[in-house]
């Protein structure tokens, strides 16, 4: 049996635990180059799960793909039991509130403060009206990202931390269940990765979100991670806890693994 | 290894066609289905508006002022010089105005509206938007599309009045003619058909310009090179437009008024 058919076996719904997102079979390809090939994943409640990969391994495709921003060419993405393809505009929509995407850049809105960033899901998505509401959960939101002093700040005033934390803030001003992070400690610096990293553990333990993290950042990984699985050229070809993979003497695993 | 597909360039444009059909059926679903973004759609009428104004005014007076000046010695030969008023008055409210105008704002608006969102698709904020659950053709794409179709006629009767303006001017360069006398002589040479199908055109040049804006900056790839490339092909697509829907209005005001 090959490393990833165990995998795939490894991969099989898991039915003392609720799986928030089933992945199976999943392929796309961008003209002739196959960017995924027979993905199969499950992201269990609660769980953060890093997808370690170099660049061009087709991490960011994946997360894009549970979203419905890019659609697959093969196999079924299901989010809370949905499938993702079958899904009408306005139920993709209200998927799409239930999930929380962290861009690498923060995807800040560049003509609006950090106040009308957070305000934005809070009036277009939701629709609150109250404006006193709206100000207790953007002033909750941005404490809880430690950028309480930034409301009134532009992204431009931002340093490159601070938008990801606004970002991250922004995402998660609506509460959702599930946070998809692309790349979250990308062109920091080592304390503000770590500090990042650290943001992700304590929104998973206070939010209770479920977290599937894209990165190539090993300090990220093993900060962050309760499950770790390692794509390579479009295929998943380890899967393991931090320690577990540390501890192996496969190449390709112990490749990412020398350099910390 | 597999051959890489290359799609033939009538296929391309027909995909592109049937993108922007695609997109325009998408601004009037949204147009329709309510939470219009009034705070969004006034903030773009002040950025294309009002911050368009002064080039406008500019050019149009420059207009005004060499068109008499061009105009002048060739009237003056057919002993028709207190012709001038009239000839620039029908001249540039029919046809030089709304096109002169358009053009400027085809330069400075769908550019500037290509390279906002075109830089917004760099960035991820629309996909940003996009997943986030709020529909970016609503927030975006609706205000400033319906800003340019309203501002753009405004900008042009602006540019009229001060092209004119600036012919009188230029007419007291060489000659005296009362400001009265001038605006009575405009005035009395203008009718309903010579304003209202210039009025009505400049509807149809501010929905293009907002449009090829909005539809470029949207299908702009991701590098930061295709920016530049959004903001000049919306330039230049939305300038020939411009000169398409100023061929067909000629033919439709033709066969209504005259």
């Amino acid at each position: 049996m090959t490393e990833q058919e165990t995998i795939k076996k490894k991969q099989a719904p898991k039915s003392q635990k609720e799986v928030v997102i089933l992945i199976r079979d999943l392929k796309k390809a961008f003209g002739d180059k196959e960017v995924l090939k027979d993905i199969s994943l499950e992201l269990d409640k609660g769980e953060n799960l890093v997808v370690l990969g170099r660049s061009g391994s087709g991490k960011s495709v994946l997360i894009q793909c549970i979203v419905g921003l890019l659609k697959p060419d093969g196999g079924s993405v299901k989010v809370f039991g949905e499938d993702v393809a079958g899904m009408s505009d306005k139920q993709l929509k209200d998927l799409r509130i239930r999930i929380g995407f962290l861009f690498q850049s923060g995807a800040l809105y560049d003509s609006m403060t950090v106040r009308e960033n957070m305000e934005f899901p809070l009036t277009r998505v939701l629709k609150l009206k109250d404006q006193g509401e709206i100000d207790k959960r953007v002033a909750a939101v941005l404490e809880s990202v430690g950028l309480s002093d930034a409301i009134d700040k532009m992204p431009s005033d931002l340093s490159g931390g601070m938008r990801k934390r606004a970002g991250l803030a922004r995402t998660l001003v609506v509460d959702p269940e599930i946070m998809l992070y692309d790349e979250p400690t990308t062109g920091l610096d080592p304390i503000t990765s770590r500090e990042i990293s650290e943001l992700i553990i304590s929104i998973q333990k206070k939010n209770k979100t479920s977290s599937i993290i894209i990165t190539h950042d090993m300090e990220c990984a093993r900060i962050a991670s309760d499950r770790v699985l390692i794509l390579t050229d479009g295929e998943f070809t380890k899967e393991g806890t931090f320690d577990e993979l540390l501890k192996s003497k496969d190449k390709n695993v112990a490749s990412y693994f020398n350099i910390i | 290894m597999a051959e890489e597909i290359v799609v033939p360039g009538y296929k391309r444009w027909l995909g592109s066609i049937g993108d922007q059909v695609g997109f325009l059926v998408d601004f009037f679903r949204n147009l329709f289905a309510g939470g219009f973004e009034w705070s969004e759609f006034v903030r773009q009428c002040y950025e294309i508006g009002y911050r368009s104004m002064l080039l406008v005014g500019i050019t149009s007076f420059i207009m005004g002022v060499v068109l008499i000046l061009q105009l002048r010695p060739t009237m003056i030969s057919f002993g028709a010089a207190s012709m001038l008023p009239k000839t620039l008055s029908v001249s540039f409210v029919r046809e030089i105005g709304p096109v002169i105008i358009g053009i400027i704002c085809a330069g400075k608006i769908a550019s500037s509206i290509g390279a906002e969102l075109g830089s917004m698709k760099v960035t991820e904020q629309l996909d940003a938007m996009d997943v986030s659950g709020a529909n970016p053709i609503q927030y975006l794409v609706v205000p400033r599309i319906l800003a340019t179709s309203i501002m753009v006629p405004v900008l042009s009767v602006l540019g009229d009045a001060i092209g004119l303006f600036g012919g009188f001017l230029a007419l007291n360069l060489r000659d005296t003619i009362s400001f009265k006398l001038y605006f009575t002589k405009v005035i009395a040479s203008l009718d309903f058909s010579d304003f209202l199908p210039a009025l009505v055109k400049t509807i149809f040049f501010g929905f293009a310009i907002g449009f090829v804006g909005c539809y470029k900056g949207f299908t702009s790839n991701r590098g930061t090179e295709s920016v530049g490339i959004a903001a000049n092909t919306a330039v230049v697509t939305a300038s020939l437009w411009i000169f398409v829907i100023d061929a067909i209005a000629v033919q439709i005001t033709s066969l209504l008024f005259y």
